[in-house]
């Protein structure tokens, strides 16, 4: 890219440099001010219609909108002065006179720009008491959207999102004047596989979430930066949880990734991530069937079992573990001769986001196949069972083991199964080890992209299990190879430093954001 | 001619010539008459040379805005790159304004020759003729006199033999005041709700499909032939007041004159002529209270005001009003001002388009709030609640709907006060209210 | 809600519908651009446009329903509805308002059979309303009554004026 034109400009009396072209609400971030808006939202095409952004530019006779006027040299900008804050409350008056202020039972409450600008610049009083509001009832989008109008403010972000970046315009704005409504088509559905963005992209709580209706209080919930599990996309997500249990997946802002955007099926990834029947304490096999210890424990008689074990070994691992687990589960059973594979869903077809490119729903449904990928696993899983029957020792790495026969992975060797729940097939494990799941962990996956992002953990991992990454470095030091790891960052940072395709990179470089893998394909790495 | 009426000695007709001459609608009757003798001249000039004369002859905009047509013409790129168009806004609907519907039933091959002069002068593929959805006479009329001028050469691929192509469509409305606005008109002809666009980009830049258009008003496309039959000096020489206002202007009065019509007269007329004048003031002997000059969304002006007031861009905006499209509604001493007022509110809150905030919510309150002082439920301070609201809804939206409900508001609040407060108080009841 | 037929829906444009659909098309770089005439087409054939006609007209033109719907919505004059044989708009805005509009309205009501502004007459032949601006102030009252633009109407001139649209 050729070097961009910087623009300089005082905003709110700091002075910034931008690039040529960007428009005023983008440069007074930078200036450490939010101008109050509604309409405006950076994954989406300028319609300038709420008219709360008002500023005051100095030299121009109206007061401007900072989300369609573009930066000038020598501009200076009053989004503070008496005239912008009356014409925003204003505003604020306007769209609060048929608005239900039905605060006590809205989803949104707690995260809503409308109850926070109005709490910031707003009227303390109505001025509207005497006339009754508009009402118009609830309508059920389809999807998992519900349209509550009585709450609509026209902002008109949902339209745009379907016109210009689902490329399915589904919604409309019908009728005109204080009649207008977002309107559906009878007969049609909201249900675009990415449809469920209308939701965040609401500013108040207009269009919410069946699956979160009336689940918990924004306030209630804590937030945690983290990578959707649906596909190989990666998106970046928040997870939100509640009393240790998740109750919504969002999407997070990144431009390489995902903009501002998740899909529906991403959406749904959590629930999985609250299961109850979760393996809650070490278990080693006994008398034909386990009996529950301590970490101590089961970690001295892990080691010893690895270390008694002659012959092959093999990794059974899931895609949906970390790269940190996938590469210390090898270096624990020896590195290059391991056998490690994978299986991953396979769902025909992809669920493109038209109005971004190289994005969309992938048909592989795991968050790190390409990590296990990078680190050696192959897709070739049946012939690693078939070789599991025969192997020395053979690790499962939180792998449903689905289809495989309940002491096919017992015969020939020692058999340790690492995982949050148990299966049947791993009940002739020798030693069972709880693990956390991504919700519970921190660590990293890498997209299809070869992107290595992080995510952190969201809630408490049940009972004693810890993190794949933690009980295997403990291994790994009981067996006097290391030390162990005190935190997700030291296995990835290990991993950096032993993995040639990972140089370069560090945990702590790869912040909420990630970073791509530089180095090139070796050879035997398909994509 | 002060259409439907005779003719008075004290207009200039020049627009108005043929009004109510059933001859002048065909082409054959239009030929007789001079016609297409100014578009066969223009099309042996260059297009700058017709955009300097159109310049140098002082015409403005008759629509409402008054900006001077060349310039707008001059902003066409030189160079055409891409396609470029002219709309021709014949959506008449601001309340009060009736003009371009008559130079269409009467004289629809003038808007033809006036817009295949600037088609051509400012490069335009296509001409789309934007005619309002109800005016079904003139929609009739404009088309049969297109298919006359396709029949007879003037228009096509080649037009009036001179090898150049000019085409022109009619595009119907379908019932939205806001098409009027000039960026909501080409949404309209985009097949899109007749949203008024952000500016910039302005149409010269990209206007409909995006592409550099130029929008002028019925009238002010018709008055072109007669600027280049007759010379930009002639037109300049139009002028009884203001230099900067020149020409002839078609004035619409409606209300409560003994003949209402189309006046033509020159720019700088005073109001008081033609309303006592031409119209013969006002009827059953009453008196004159007010009169609104520039159509529905400029301010309303008292009697005093309306009797030295002239009809010029400078001359209405010394009286703190506005020209605009030239539509006089007149109020005579039996006219309830609030009523008629609430009246004009509830057109905008019934034609706002609903994008910006102020404009969806404000016009729909401010009709709430006239309706609740009718109904003698007012208090003192709805009057201070109104001129607030006003000011929220003057200049802070993406076009001025919100703006014109503001106007007449404001100025009744200022100017007949009285009135509001004898409902207030109960002095007064509304008609009919028991 | 509008009336349901159980009737299958019969496109409008076959034929002569569609060729002329196709000549307004021409006019046009975009296919959206011949909505608002793709519109008033289906009106002139069905006298409103129903729900399967813009889905219809959607498809014709590469639009989605509910695209063409915020479309109807927007114009006023595009029927939802059916409404009366004969479809009465008297203009009440400032102007005419000043003339006497509000007493035509008045006598359109009472001879039409009309309860209510906007409501069908029993024997099905009209409906009222008041409409905006019609842009012939000059002429007060002005009605259009379907396509005919009616100028200078008083409440007087009702009864006779009805005659001519029984």
């Amino acid at each position: 890219m050729s070097e961009q034109e910087l623009v300089s400009l005082t905003i709110e009396g700091v002075e910034v440099s931008v690039p040529k072209g960007t428009l005023l609400i983008e440069a007074a971030k930078q200036a450490g001010v939010v101008v109050p808006h509604y309409c405006y939202h950076p994954g989406l095409p300028v319609a300038g219609v709420c008219r709360m952004c008002l500023v005051e530019v100095e030299r121009m006779p109206k007061l401007q909108i900072a989300c369609a006027t573009p930066v000038a040299p020598g501009m200076v900008v009053h989004v503070m002065s008496p005239q912008a804050l009356e014409a925003r409350k204003g505003v604020l008056e306007f769209l609060l006179i048929n608005h239900p202020l039905d605060c006590p039972i809205c989803d949104q409450a707690g995260e809503c720009e409308l109850q926070d600008y109005v709490f910031q610049e707003g009227r303390a009083r109505t001025r509207y008491a005497a006339f009754p509001k508009r009402f118009n009832p609830v309508e059920d989008f389809g999807g998992d959207v519900l349209y509550v109008p009585n709450r609509c403010i026209l902002c008109t972000r949902c339209v745009r999102f379907m016109d210009h970046v689902a490329e399915d315009s589904t919604l409309n704005v019908s009728e005109r004047g204080d009649r207008a409504v977002i309107g559906i088509h009878p007969g049609r559905q909201l249900d675009h596989a990415w449809a469920g963005n209308v939701v965040d992209l609401c500013p108040v709580g207009s269009l919410i979430s069946k699956d979160f209706l009336h689940k918990a209080r924004a306030w209630e919930l804590d937030r945690t930066a983290s990578v959707c599990t649906g596909c190989s996309q990666g998106c970046n997500v928040t997870l939100d949880t509640r009393l240790n249990t998740v109750v919504r997946v969002r999407p997070r802002p990144n431009s390489e990734v995902n903009r501002y955007f998740m899909c529906d099926y991403g959406r749904g990834q959590y629930r999985w991530m609250n299961r109850g029947d979760r393996i809650e304490a070490p278990l080693i096999a006994a008398d034909g069937g386990f009996t529950a210890t301590d970490w101590d424990h089961a970690i001295a008689h892990t080691a010893r079992l690895i270390r008694g074990a002659s012959g092959r070994a093999v990794v059974l691992a899931s895609p949906g573990v970390s790269t940190e687990a996938l590469f210390l589960a090898r270096r624990l059973l020896g590195g290059s001769a391991v056998t490690g594979a994978f299986r991953v869903a396979h769902v025909a077809g992809e669920a493109p986001l038209p109005g971004v490119p190289n994005l969309a729903l992938r048909s592989e449904r795991a968050p790190n196949a390409t990590g296990a990928r990078l680190l050696g696993y192959t897709e070739a899983f049946d012939a690693a069972v078939r070789a599991a029957g025969e192997a020395g020792i053979v690790l499962a790495l939180d792998e449903s083991l689905e289809g495989i026969p309940e002491g096919a992975l017992n015969g020939a060797g020692v058999f340790v199964y690492l995982g949050t729940v148990l299966p049947a097939a791993a009940r002739g494990a020798r030693v069972v080890l709880p693990v956390a799941n991504t919700a519970e962990e921190d660590g990293t996956f890498v997209n299809r992209d070869r992107r290595v992002q992080r995510y952190f953990q969201a809630k408490a991992a049940p009972g004693m299990a810890r993190p794949a990454w933690w009980v295997l470095g403990a291994l790994l030091a009981e067996l006097g190879r290391g030390e162990p790891f005190l935190s997700a960052g030291a296995a990835f940072d290990l991993l950096a430093r032993e993995e040639a395709l990972f140089a370069g990179l560090s945990y702590a470089s790869l912040g909420t954001r990630g970073a791509g893998l530089t180095a090139v394909t070796p050879a035997g790495v398909g994509t | 001619m002060g259409y439907p009426h005779r003719p008075h000695p004290r207009e200039t007709v020049v627009l108005s010539q043929h009004f109510g001459e059933a001859e002048a609608r065909s082409y054959q009757g239009w030929v007789k008459r001079g016609g297409y003798v100014a578009l066969r001249k223009a099309l042996g000039m260059s297009p700058a040379e017709i955009i300097e004369i159109v310049k140098e002859s002082g015409l403005r905009g008759r629509g409402g805005a008054g900006f001077p047509t060349g310039l707008k013409w001059s902003f066409m790129p030189k160079e055409k790159t891409k396609p470029h168009y002219l709309c021709c806004n014949a959506d008449e609907s601001e309340p009060g304004t009736f003009k371009d519907r008559e130079i269409m039933r009467w004289t629809p091959h003038a808007l033809i020759e006036g817009c295949a002069i600037a088609q051509y002068a400012i490069q335009a593929d296509i001409t789309y003729i934007y005619i309002r959805g109800e005016f079904t006479e003139a929609l009739a009329t404009v088309q049969h006199a297109l298919d006359e001028a396709y029949r007879e050469g003037i228009l096509g691929p080649n037009a009036m033999g001179t090898g150049k192509r000019l085409d022109m469509y009619i595009h119907r409305g379908a019932g939205a005041y806001i098409c009027g606005e000039e960026t909501a008109l080409m949404n309209s002809i985009e097949g899109r709700r007749g949203n008024p666009r952000i500016k910039p980009p302005f149409p010269a830049a990209a206007g409909v499909f995006g592409m550099p258009t130029t929008i002028n008003n019925v009238e002010t496309l018709a008055a072109v032939p007669h600027i280049i039959n007759r010379g930009a000096a002639w037109y300049r020489s139009l002028s009884l007041a203001n230099p900067k206002s020149t020409g002839t202007k078609l004035f619409s009065v409606c209300g409560h004159v003994r003949r209402p019509g189309n006046y033509e007269v020159t720019m700088g007329f005073p109001l008081r002529d033609l309303l006592y004048d031409l119209c013969g003031g006002m009827r059953d002997g009453r008196t004159l209270k007010a009169c609104i000059p520039g159509g529905s969304s400029v301010p309303i002006l008292n009697r005093e005001e309306s009797e030295s007031c002239l009809l010029d861009y400078e001359g209405c905006a010394e009286k703190g009003t506005m020209l605009g499209s030239g539509g006089v509604i007149v109020f005579d001493d039996s006219a309830d001002m609030v009523y008629q007022i609430m009246r004009l509110a509830r057109f905008y809150a019934h034609e706002s388009c609903a994008q910006c905030t102020q404009c969806r919510e404000g016009t729909a309150w401010v009709t709430k709030i006239l309706q609740r002082i009718l109904a003698g439920e007012g208090q003192m301070k709805d009057l201070d609640l109104l001129l607030d609201l006003s000011e929220q809804m003057t200049g802070k939206t993406i076009c001025v709907l919100s703006d014109s409900c503001a106007a007449p508001v404001v100025s009744g609040i200022r100017k007949f006060r009285h009135e509001f407060e004898a409902y207030i108080t109960g002095a007064r009841r509304a008609a009919g209210a028991a | 809600m509008s009336a349901q037929s159980t009737a299958p829906y019969e496109p409008v444009f076959t034929g002569e519908m569609r060729r002329r659909l196709d000549v307004v098309l021409a006019r046009y770089p975009t296919k959206r651009a011949a909505l608002l005439p793709a519109l008033w087409m289906v009106q002139e054939a069905r006298g409103w446009i129903s729900d399967a006609a813009m889905t219809e007209v959607a498809e014709v033109l590469g639009l989605t329903p509910a695209y063409v719907k915020g479309v109807v919505t927007f114009y006023t004059m595009y029927h939802q509805h059916p409404v009366g044989k004969h479809f009465i708009q008297v203009c009440t805005t400032t102007p005419c308002n000043l003339c006497g509009a509000e007493e035509v309205v008045r006598a359109f009501l009472k001879h039409t059979g009309c309860r209510e502004l906007g409501a069908t007459s029993p024997d099905g032949k009209y409906t009222v309303i008041e409409v905006e601006c019609l842009g012939a102030c000059g002429f007060a009252t002005p009605v259009m009554i379907g396509d005919d633009f009616i100028e200078s109407v008083t409440a007087d001139k009702v009864p006779e004026l009805l005659r001519k649209y029984p």
